[in-house]
């Protein structure tokens, strides 16, 4: 089994958010970066967990400049078996899914396995791009993946329930928390990452659709009240007459 | 220098100790900064594994219900590698450097009781076979070991020989057969005793002058053992008393040869240090962490604790002591490696080289582990404070983290142990010729029969000053340890209020340097940086370090000197320690500011 894992790197959750260029880009200064957590715990880990189980192999693959070459040796390190980087900065999502498309159409991959979102834009689009791109099934917030020959069985959390999915391969998957569980990459993995294949590509020309006007950050948030546990009442009356909750 | 040879024969020729006579140059020293992408990567993967596998039940760990869950968490730190860093590929480990292993140490070391039973399994459980034992040995028990499928422990110490631990009584017999020897006595505090499956025994052989090292397992008969022992900290770490009844042991399981056991627990001892050393950061750092970030939280007069200055005092000089920790454990740990790569290369076998390499080495060691020791008490000890009333429950993690830091003071011998060899191996090598204290000592005391000349300091170099004063605070030690040595001779040895400030002297001349010397390695790559924070938390340190020295130096000469001797002794201090004053209130607001503004430890070294 072949299978494509689309990785991102996003700032971590504690950084500091700021921006640049009019308002118009996030500024990297003194940001920490990662590798897009549902990227790496659920679609990177559930991918090499299938492959340790079936064979095959797994291509991590990322649209990025050089700096991110770290991420995609923990990536490596994590299990993935090579890994491709389209040498440009990843604009919007658009962009990133016609350069991943340019590489799978192909690859004959048996799965594309992208994380739910990536945890800085939460655009959620470049999965649903890509099989449209590719022309492949899209399955997408699915908890539960299994692959038995040709087909894929895949379970979807729904409002009161779990929502079970069969689909031929191959197909586009949209992973979401419940597929698979960090896997802290072991000190072995870490040495064998260096040796493991990275191959560097050009991006193509992509038209651009996106352009950003301006970020803008949420209004500071104002203090909140601290009501006497024991005072119901005053906290009935501040629901009802400042916050007109109730 | 010219070229790269020489600067490599500059290298090979660095000895352990030569730090008091010569200067040290920014470039030839190791900083943490300069770990490779791989080292960083696995320090990050073992700080995973502690936040995802030890942190979350450190109170379950503490409570010692469950007898298998240390051997447990063992198990599966090896299944990560994390057994066999420094073990080599063929014998089922990583073969990653000393400093690697130190890298390593220093992540753990934030996990409590979890990073004593690693260290005792990983450091004295294995190293005495891996480079003590026979081929035969190495390949029976090391991959087990590395791997994790066998856990390890060090039966060194007795009811009756702690500190002085040549005196143990356990007795090893030779059978009639000569096909074993039967093992009898009474070993205690011995960490991971109660699931270990190998121990290193260290017992008498007849009347020999020294202990013989043998390797036992678990299956084999007689061996007995006492309840948990109920301790102040480390709570969650199995630590046992074992009895030895005729414990018939093959003789093919002695390590090295008879009569090596002491050798043998002194040289693995040193490695031990060392790694104590580095094995307190990561503890520092998190109750570092903790602390600034309650000080963020907790409210009194309506404003976050963290903006008084009494509390800014206590969290810059928390950071400030670690950073020099860090910064002479991983210079010393690379000075290993270094002579390691010099032995091997000079044709010593890979175990001899490592055992060699850290001997050379073990001024250094001892200052590491004292200095890291004393850091992290004073960092759980001003994180309590920071709490105030929640350092005192079990609430908050300060609690555990004050017990925990205890028993470092004590094992791996005793600070005082360790003050006292770092002293005494300074004056071995001098009288051996192997380090030239004596004509430096010599020119220093000439030196205070002149007149004073104003220093040539170009102060357009960053740290000019400082490293002038730091070359005083040098010549101070040489004055001191030289009067005391003329003084004393050979009962030097006997004097250890004197011996106890001349090496606290001697630990900050090392702590101090490696500090500075850092801060301007950075700044030479990668020019200032923008908070700067590592420059001004090694030059707190050295205003911490020459008022620590001046008052040693003080305490030491009142030792010995008298009248004009002692007048002299002390002019010339105060001309070696004379120095200006760095603005306390200014550079610890700076440091503590750009803390409380992250809401984190200064800076990292993995990501």
């Amino acid at each position: 089994m072949k299978i494509l894992v689309p990785i991102s790197i996003v700032p971590d959750t504690t950084s500091k958010v700021a921006f640049t260029d009019g308002d118009t880009k996030y500024d990297k200064n003194n940001v920490t970066f990662i590798l897009n957590p549902t990227d790496e715990w659920y679609a990177l880990v559930r991918a090499v967990e299938l492959v340790e189980a079936n064979g095959g192999s797994v291509t991590v693959i990322n649209v990025g400049e050089a700096a991110n070459d770290q991420f995609i040796r923990k990536a490596l390190a994590i299990g993935a078996n090579n890994a491709v980087r389209i040498d440009a900065e990843a604009k919007d999502a658009f962009f990133v899914a016609s350069q991943i498309a340019e590489h799978a159409k192909t690859e004959a991959y048996d799965l594309v396995i992208t994380g739910k979102e990536t945890i800085d834009y939460n655009g959620s689009q470049v999965g649903a791009m890509l099989a449209e791109m590719l022309d492949l099934p899209y399955v997408a917030l699915v908890s539960k993946l299994e692959v038995a020959g040709t087909e894929a069985t895949l379970e979807r959390e729904i409002e009161g329930g779990v929502e079970v999915v069969a689909v031929n391969l191959p197909m586009v998957v949209g992973a979401e928390k419940g597929m698979g569980e960090q896997r802290i990459p072991n000190m072995r993995g870490i040495m064998q990452s260096r040796t493991k294949p990275l191959a560097v590509v050009p991006a193509v020309e992509v038209a651009e659709h996106v352009v950003v006007n301006k970020f803008e950050l949420p209004a500071p948030k104002t203090g909140a009240k601290m009501i006497d546990a024991d005072n119901i009442e005053e906290l009935v009356r501040l629901l009802h007459e400042e916050a007109k909750a109730i | 220098m010219s070229n790269v040879a020489e600067q490599e024969t500059l290298k090979e020729a660095l000895r352990g100790g030569e730090f008091l006579i010569k200067e040290t140059k920014s470039e030839d020293i190791f900083i943490p900064e300069e770990f490779s992408e791989e080292q960083q990567m696995m320090a990050k993967a073992t700080d995973d594994f502690i936040d995802m596998e030890i942190t979350p039940i450190a109170e379950k760990i503490d409570k010692m219900q469950d007898p298998e869950l240390m051997p447990s968490l063992l198990t599966k730190a090896g299944e990560l590698g994390l057994l066999g860093i420094g073990v080599p590929e063929d014998l089922d480990g990583l073969g990653m450097s000393f400093n690697t292993t130190m890298l390593i140490a220093d992540v753990v070391g934030s996990a409590g009781s979890f990073s004593t039973a690693y260290g005792a399994h990983t450091g004295i459980g294995t190293l005495p076979i891996l480079y003590y034992g026979n081929e035969e040995q190495k390949k029976k028990y090391i991959p087990k070991l590395a791997t994790g499928e066998w856990k390890a422990c060090y039966c060194l110490t007795e009811p009756d020989a702690g500190s002085d631990a040549n005196s143990g009584k356990t007795k090893a017999v030779l059978s009639e057969d000569g096909k074993s020897y039967s093992i009898t006595g009474q070993k205690m505090w011995i960490t991971n005793g109660g699931f270990a499956d190998v121990f290193i025994v260290f017992a008498r052989i007849e009347d020999d002058k020294n202990l013989t090292a043998f390797i036992v397992e678990r299956s084999y008969n007689g061996i007995t053992m006492n309840e948990e022992e109920q301790k102040l900290g480390i709570k969650g770490s199995s630590t046992r008393q074992i009895f030895f009844n005729d414990t018939v042991v093959p003789v093919e399981n002695m390590l090295s040869e008879r009569g090596n056991g002491f050798k043998i627990a002194v040289n693995i001892l040193n490695i031990g240090r060392i790694k104590l050393g580095a094995g307190v950061l990561n503890g520092c750092r998190a109750v570092i962490r903790h602390s600034v970030r309650y000080g963020n939280e907790r409210k009194q007069f309506n404003t976050p604790i963290s903006s008084f200055g009494a509390v800014k005092y206590k969290l810059a000089e928390m950071t400030a002591r670690n950073y020099a920790t860090e910064s002479l454990c991983y210079a010393a740990g690379q000075d290993v490696d270094d002579r390691i790569t010099y032995l091997r290369n000079s044709g010593m076998s890979a175990a001899e080289s490592k055992l060699k390499g850290v001997e050379e080495f073990a001024i250094e060691c001892a200052i590491a582990k004292v200095h890291g020791s004393e850091t992290l008490d004073y960092c759980v000890d001003e994180g309590v404070q920071i709490y105030g009333g929640m350092g005192f429950s079990e609430d908050a993690p300060m609690a555990r983290a004050y017990r925990d830091a205890r028993i470092a003071r004590i094992y791996e011998g005793t600070n005082e142990i360790n003050r006292m060899l770092l002293v005494g191996m300074i004056l071995k090598r001098a009288m051996k010729g192997d380090l030239d204290i004596l004509s430096h000592a010599k020119a220093v005391g000439k030196e205070l029969l002149q007149m004073p000349k104003p220093a040539n300091i170009d102060r357009t170099e960053a740290f000019a000053s400082e490293k002038e004063l730091i070359s005083r605070m040098k010549k101070a030690v040489l004055m001191v340890a030289g009067k005391a040595a003329q003084t004393f001779g050979a009962k030097l040895n006997n004097e250890q209020i004197l011996l106890m400030a001349v090496a606290d002297m001697i630990i900050e001349v090392y702590a101090a340097e490696t500090s500075i010397m850092r801060a301007e390695k950075l700044i030479n790559q990668h020019g200032e940086s923008a908070d700067g924070v590592k420059a001004k938390l090694a030059k707190l340190y050295l205003q911490l370090a020459i008022n620590k020295l001046e008052q040693k130096g003080r305490e030491a000469i009142s030792c010995f000197a008298k009248g004009d001797e002692m007048r002299v002794l002390l002019m010339g201090l105060k001309r070696f320690t004379k120095h200006e004053p760095i603005n306390q209130r200014e550079i610890r607001h700076e440091i503590a500011d750009m803390m409380i503004e992250k809401n984190d430890y200064a800076y990292k070294l993995w990501s």
